[in-house]
């Protein structure tokens, strides 16, 4: 039997019931829709997380003081001073995986431009930190290895703190701002990038030597904080195994004794906040799921009802000679064509629904290509699966008793 | 002499001894009780017998729909009782042409493709061939002018030499028609009755299955069953003229 009559056999029995096919049709329609359109939505709200996390500098390792006991006494990690200038060195010279690396001390307190001020905070780190963190200078320039060196009172600023304190609209680089009660000459303005993820604003802040803001604001001689980079996102866990291993060996650790910092990398917050909207988008796919199933029990029930309809006609069609295999075929193809026009026409809505929704309601989409291929194949399978028992019943029908089926 | 002339013709079906049990329960109903004859080509034979003669036991042996308990069957010289049903169903493809009672037609398609229907399951048919055969099978039973008429757009009698048409279609070694004028009025009865009249004389070979006796004075031969059993098998040397019968009818008045 040739596939290509069947099919015509196939197409004209389906044409010949137009209304029904389509009502069948929907269930599917609606299905892959449904899941095209949530998986989009969940998607595109995991990538513009991803998009911003990256946008931080997805390679980040920030390393902090860890609190310590003494004498029974838990100590806050604040107060703790294990972070020094040669753990710095160290990590700079040592290792293989870490590109960049800067030291990070910060204060917060009000900065003043004559008759402005706003609550800010300073970050006194290396040059390496624009690099870790994506800042860009956009206006001006950065300051130098000779301004760490010299504890120079220069800084830069970030563009929320440039709108507080010169609302005018003047150009800051080169003006002197007080913060607290240091003057800083201002050598470059930052290029502005919004609010993270966790709602908080990237570009209120000042950044300025270390050397600087230890000395002159902190009086420390200590780091709070030291941050790099990883080679790549990927070498993230090799790089942090490098610096673990340095700071144990630098702070003269036991093998029994508890780190004296933490470590914690940008990609282990990036999958705390993707598993977030990886769960929700398994959820909205579990429910647009169940919705593909019910359109597949749908098909079923209609093969069924179309299988006994049809019981004269399969009787004769097995009389003039079709074989039970021609029959199957036959079912099955009704049934596959009905579930892949459905999921044509069910991507098509899908794609649709999802774009409106990023038009109106302005929520990120992202449509994979895996997604639609997937809905795609599963609505095929789905037409296989539910059509195989009515067809397998058609097919076993004896022709004898089918053809005079009243 | 034309006795003779029959002698020489080909076997197209042989049947030997066949036996057909069925399994009811716990009985055994012997529906058929060795049977055996032979028919030749060119024959039109009418089988009669009353419900529960098994003569649509014997139709389903014949048609190929149905193996006998026992008992040997040759169509055109092949043996059906060893095949399978994918080879029964290829042999019913190639060999038989059916008629049925209640024509059978797909609904809501025309007459040509209802016609070329059978050609679809033989893959050596291909679309162009299919479509001149399904015509030329339509012009013989006098449709020629009704190829696109819808099968719900038809009356009896036209759905009834559409189907006759779909069983000539494949050219096949015997026609089987199963009670093919039980649903028409006499005029049309005896219209479709002309129709295998015609067909005999250019010596295709019909067998018509019917409990109706009026039908069996139209045919050339006469097998009777009852209860399994043949009971009568002669030969009709004095075959009416169905197409005279019908001129005869009183004429309608519409």
């Amino acid at each position: 039997m040739n596939f290509a009559n069947l099919f015509r056999i196939a197409v004209k029995a389906l044409s010949n019931n137009k209304l029904r096919g389509f009502l069948t049709m929907l269930g599917i329609i609606i299905g892959v829709a449904s899941v095209i359109t949530m998986l989009a939505i969940g998607q595109g709200s995991k990538r513009s997380i991803q998009a911003e996390i990256s946008e931080m500098g997805s390679n980040m390792i920030m390393i902090h003081p860890g609190g310590d006991r003494r004498g029974g006494v838990q100590l806050s990690a604040d107060d703790m001073e294990s972070l020094k200038l040669e753990d710095l060195e160290d990590i700079q010279t040592k290792t293989r995986y870490v590109t960049y690396v800067s030291p990070s001390v910060n204060s917060a307190g009000q900065a003043v431009y004559g008759a402005n001020n706003t609550p800010t905070t300073v970050y006194g780190v290396n040059l390496d930190y624009l690099e870790i963190r994506r800042y860009r200078v956009d206006d001006g320039d950065t300051f130098s290895e000779q301004d760490i060196k010299t504890a120079a009172k220069v800084c830069l600023v970030g563009k929320t703190v440039v709108d507080e304190l010169f609302p005018d609209g003047e150009n800051p680089v080169g003006k002197v701002i007080r913060f607290g009660t240091i003057p800083f000459r201002i050598v470059g303005v930052l290029e502005s990038k919004g609010y993270n993820s966790m709602g908080m604003d990237q570009d209120d802040l000042i950044i300025a030597p270390y050397t600087t803001v230890q000395k002159r604001i902190l009086a420390i001689t200590h780091l709070q904080e030291i941050v790099c980079s990883a080679l790549t996102e990927a070498y993230t866990d090799q790089a942090i195994d490098e610096i673990s291993e340095i700071l144990r060996e630098n702070h003269r650790l036991k093998p029994s004794d508890e780190d004296d910092f933490s470590i914690r990398s940008q990609q282990e917050m990036a999958s705390m906040l993707t598993s977030t909207t990886d769960m929700m988008t398994i959820l909205l796919a579990a429910v647009a799921g169940i919705s593909l199933l019910v359109g597949g029990i749908g098909i079923m029930n209609i093969m069924y009802v179309s299988v006994t309809e049809r019981t004269r006609e399969i009787g004769l069609r097995m009389s003039i000679g079709a074989k039970g295999i021609d029959i199957l075929a036959q079912f099955l193809i009704e049934s596959i064509l009905i579930s892949v026009t459905g999921g044509l026409i069910g991507v098509v809505m899908g794609v649709g629904a999802a774009v409106a929704v990023n038009l109106i309601a302005a929520f990120p989409i992202y449509i994979q290509p895996w997604s639609v291929f997937l809905s795609f194949a599963v609505c095929t399978l789905t037409g296989v699966f539910f059509g195989w028992y009515p067809a397998q019943k058609a097919a076993m029908l004896d022709p004898i008793e089918a053809i005079r089926y009243e | 002499m034309k006795r003779d002339d029959t002698m020489e013709k080909r076997e197209v079906i042989r049947l030997e001894q066949i036996r057909r049990d069925f399994q009811v329960g716990d009985e055994t109903v012997h529906a058929l009780r060795g049977v055996s004859f032979t028919i030749r080509e060119g024959e039109f034979v009418t089988i009669m017998g009353t419900s529960g003669s098994g003569k649509s036991t014997l139709l389903n042996t014949l048609g190929c729909l149905d193996t006998p308990t026992s008992g040997e069957y040759y169509l055109d010289g092949v043996s059906v009782r060893t095949m399978d049903k994918n080879q029964r169903a290829t042999l019913r493809n190639r060999k038989i042409g059916f008629v049925f009672q209640n024509y059978n037609l797909l609904p809501k398609t025309t007459a040509i493709e209802n016609v070329e229907l059978p050609l679809m399951y033989n893959p050596q048919c291909k679309a162009a061939e299919r479509r001149r055969r399904a015509i030329e099978a339509l012009e013989a039973v006098g449709l020629g002018d009704r190829l696109m008429h819808k099968s719900n757009q038809m009356s009896g009698g036209q759905m009834q030499r559409v189907a006759i048409a779909r069983a000539l279609v494949n050219n096949p070694a015997v026609i089987l028609a199963d009670e093919a004028t039980g649903n028409l009025d006499t005029r049309t009865s005896f219209e479709v009755l002309v129709l295998f009249q015609q067909l005999h004389a250019e010596g295709r070979t019909i067998i018509f299955v019917t409990h109706n006796p009026e039908i069996a004075q139209y045919s050339s031969r006469n097998i009777t069953l009852r209860d399994g059993h043949i009971t009568g098998d002669t030969r009709n040397e004095h075959m009416l003229n169905a197409a005279e019968a019908l001129a005869r009818l009183p004429q309608e008045e519409d």
